[in-house]
């Protein structure tokens, strides 16, 4: 294996390491703050739900990219 | 890890983990990848509805990674991909409503079986001839791969070419001018009826239908196969999010599954379109041809069992 190989192997690692601590305390974040809201409006306001949902998985989606880039960045050292 | 929405108890882990495979599965060919999530949520026992629902709320998630990511690479055609979401949403109202049909009909089941096994089947089949001949005719010059910005960048090889050429050539009016794909004209029409196809069969068979589109833009529009991947997912953003929002009226959507599901998608996505820069057009569609049927072993699966996986 190349020096370059492993040094993108072990960022990758390290990487995935963070993410997952963070992923985890994400968790943990979501069903704490939003299960019952969620719940709630899903059995009684189902085209806010509707709505909600999606605006929730897009701005998760956006946040979570720019969380992934930052770490790529800082962990590689360099943009890609 | 229980989730109240759906009254389910699945490992976070779990979910996370098939997000990531599916992410990159759908970075890489541009597909949402139901053809995965709807099963794997299916075997920890989610019931069908919200297994087909909250999978549409992943993909809408897993592809706004992917294509922010296909775009910073030059992959996506932002025209295209809004014209084909009014076709492909079109198609989805309509292959709904023959579902239905077919289910007043009483035999839904096995129509629907059938008919995806056979697509599947070919389009698998077609797409191992193409890619196949494709590279042995480029052999001594291999097609390079889809680095830099730009349609000359990604510029494609396919042995349909000519069939391609002869559809861009139909001038049915109006026309539209597709640069970032490197397409001088083109009838709308003709998009249209491409994305309206993919709709009908996203209807029909459920999930996003991006391994019949995908294949589509490239063979019948001309389009180069790494601005496929790119402008399909884009497309899939505005069509899957119109699908999250039907089926979330209808109460088959948990949004906290999806949520904990995207996350590993979000990772999956941006490792699978970053790995498109490495292959040529034509080994991304080789590499394409397993997925298909991968869907019809599920459906066989199905068929021969009586379980729905």
């Amino acid at each position: 294996m190349t020096s370059e190989a492993a040094k993108t192997l072990r960022a990758f690692a390290i990487e995935l390491v963070l993410y997952a601590v963070l992923v985890v305390a994400y968790f943990f974040c979501v069903l704490h703050f939003l299960g019952d809201a969620l719940q709630r409006l899903a059995a009684h306001h189902r085209y806010t739900y509707a709505g909600i949902a999606i605006l929730l998985i897009i701005g998760q989606a956006v946040v979570l990219e720019g969380v992934t880039t930052f770490l790529l960045r800082l962990l590689r050292g360099r943009s890609e | 890890m229980f989730f109240p929405i759906s009254g389910a108890h699945i490992s976070p882990i779990y979910l996370a983990i098939v997000g990531f495979i599916i992410g990159i599965l759908g970075g890489f060919f541009g597909v949402g990848g139901s053809f995965i999530a709807g099963p794997a949520l299916r075997a920890v026992g989610l019931d069908w509805n919200f297994a087909v629902g909250t999978d549409l709320a992943h993909i809408v998630g897993k592809s706004v990674v992917a294509a922010k990511r296909h775009r910073a690479l030059g992959n996506v055609d932002l025209r295209l991909g809004f014209i084909m979401a009014l076709g492909t949403i079109g198609g989805a109202e309509c292959g709904a409503q023959l579902i239905q049909m077919l289910k007043r009909a009483g035999n839904v089941n096995l129509v629907v079986s059938v008919i995806s096994i056979a697509v599947y089947v070919s389009i698998s089949s077609f797409m191992l001839w193409e890619s196949r001949k494709t590279l042995q005719l480029h052999k001594k010059k291999p097609p390079s791969p889809g680095k830099g910005k730009g349609a000359a960048a990604k510029k494609d090889v396919s042995a349909f070419t000519p069939t391609t050429r002869a559809i861009q050539r139909l001038k049915i009016w109006p026309m539209v001018s597709l640069p970032t794909s490197g397409i001088k004209a083109i009838s709308v029409w003709v998009i249209l009826l491409v994305s309206f196809i993919g709709g009908l069969f996203s209807g029909f068979l459920g999930g996003g239908a991006g391994y019949i589109r995908m294949p589509s833009m490239v063979y019948v529009l001309g389009i180069p196969t790494h601005l496929a991947v790119g402008t399909d997912l884009f497309e899939i953003i505005i069509s899957a999010s119109y699908g999250t929002f039907t089926h979330a009226i209808k109460g088959n959507v948990d949004i906290l599954i999806a949520l904990v599901m995207h996350t590993g998608a979000a990772i999956g996505a941006q490792i699978g379109a970053i790995c498109t820069q490495f292959f040529s057009g034509p080994k991304i569609r080789l590499a394409f041809v397993p997925l298909p049927l991968i869907g019809a072993a599920i459906v066989i699966y199905t068929m021969l069992t009586g379980h729905k996986l």
